[in-house]
């Protein structure tokens, strides 16, 4: 087994420890969730794949703090441009990250944060244009050591 | 939340159509609601939920922060910019603390 896939199992393991001992018989957001909340959030369309990159670690060592950018193909100008972006992981105990709002005086449309995974999980870019398209990238992370008990 | 610090990267010239980069961030623990203290009580949550970014009065950038935003929250975001003026940058703690930071920009 090579060093990378061993680091893949225990990391799955030792998240899964970690869950259960930070948060007893605690519920996780499940997929359907996600797209619940993101329904309530931007409404009934269901979003494409495309448009959005979405760049996050395919390992997360440590869930606590993982970086993530989210950048949209739109030129930013009156006539066409990303009103909003969703960022949603879906195995977290909420699935809602942050909600960011923008407007043709942003230029580009790209954001920089830094986020919590609880467990491996996936997470969900969902960006909704001023004519009211939904976008959408997922990436699935593995995550080592879990990080919402902050 | 008592002693929250801020800082702000802008650049201090830009040309007028530039789009330029803007980071941020906040010394915060932005507290989940989700872990537990020693004696198994769960600690309440407390963290920066709203940010925003206006720009010569204007609001150009807002974020809603959930307990999933990393401590020490940084935002990255890009502004075109048109005109000299000011930054203006806020952040809301679930207690109703505001903190502010601000930087100027000179256009040519």
């Amino acid at each position: 087994m090579k060093r990378s896939e061993m680091l893949v199992v225990t990391g799955v393991g030792g998240a899964a420890m970690l869950a259960s001992a930070a948060w007893p018989g605690r519920a996780w957001a499940t997929p359907d969730e996600a797209r619940a909340y993101i329904a309530s959030t931007l409404g009934p369309g269901t979003p494409v794949e495309g448009k959005v990159t979405l760049e996050v670690p395919d390992i997360a060592e440590n869930g606590a703090n993982v970086p993530v950018t989210i950048t949209v193909d739109s030129p930013m100008t009156e006539s066409a441009y990303v009103k909003t972006i969703l960022l949603v992981a879906d195995g977290n105990p909420n699935p809602g990250v942050a909600r960011f709002d923008l407007s043709p005086a942003n230029g580009k449309a790209s954001i920089e944060c830094r986020i919590r995974l609880a467990q491996t999980e996936n997470v969900i870019a969902i960006a909704q244009l001023n004519d009211g398209s939904l976008w959408s990238a997922t990436k699935h992370v593995k995550v080592t050591i879990g990080g919402c008990g902050g | 939340m008592q002693n929250v610090t801020t800082r702000v990267k802008v650049p201090d010239t830009a040309a007028k159509g530039d789009i330029i980069e803007i980071k941020t961030l906040a010394y915060h623990p932005m507290v989940s609601g989700q872990g537990k203290d020693a004696s198994g009580h769960t600690i309440p949550r407390e963290i920066i939920n709203t940010f925003t970014c206006q720009y010569n009065g204007k609001e150009v950038f807002r974020a809603k922060l959930e307990p999933a935003i990393a401590s020490n929250p940084l935002l990255g975001f890009y502004i075109k910019v048109d005109a000299g003026g000011t930054f203006d940058f806020t952040w809301i703690d679930d207690d109703g603390s505001v903190y502010k930071n601000s930087a100027s920009i000179t256009v040519t």
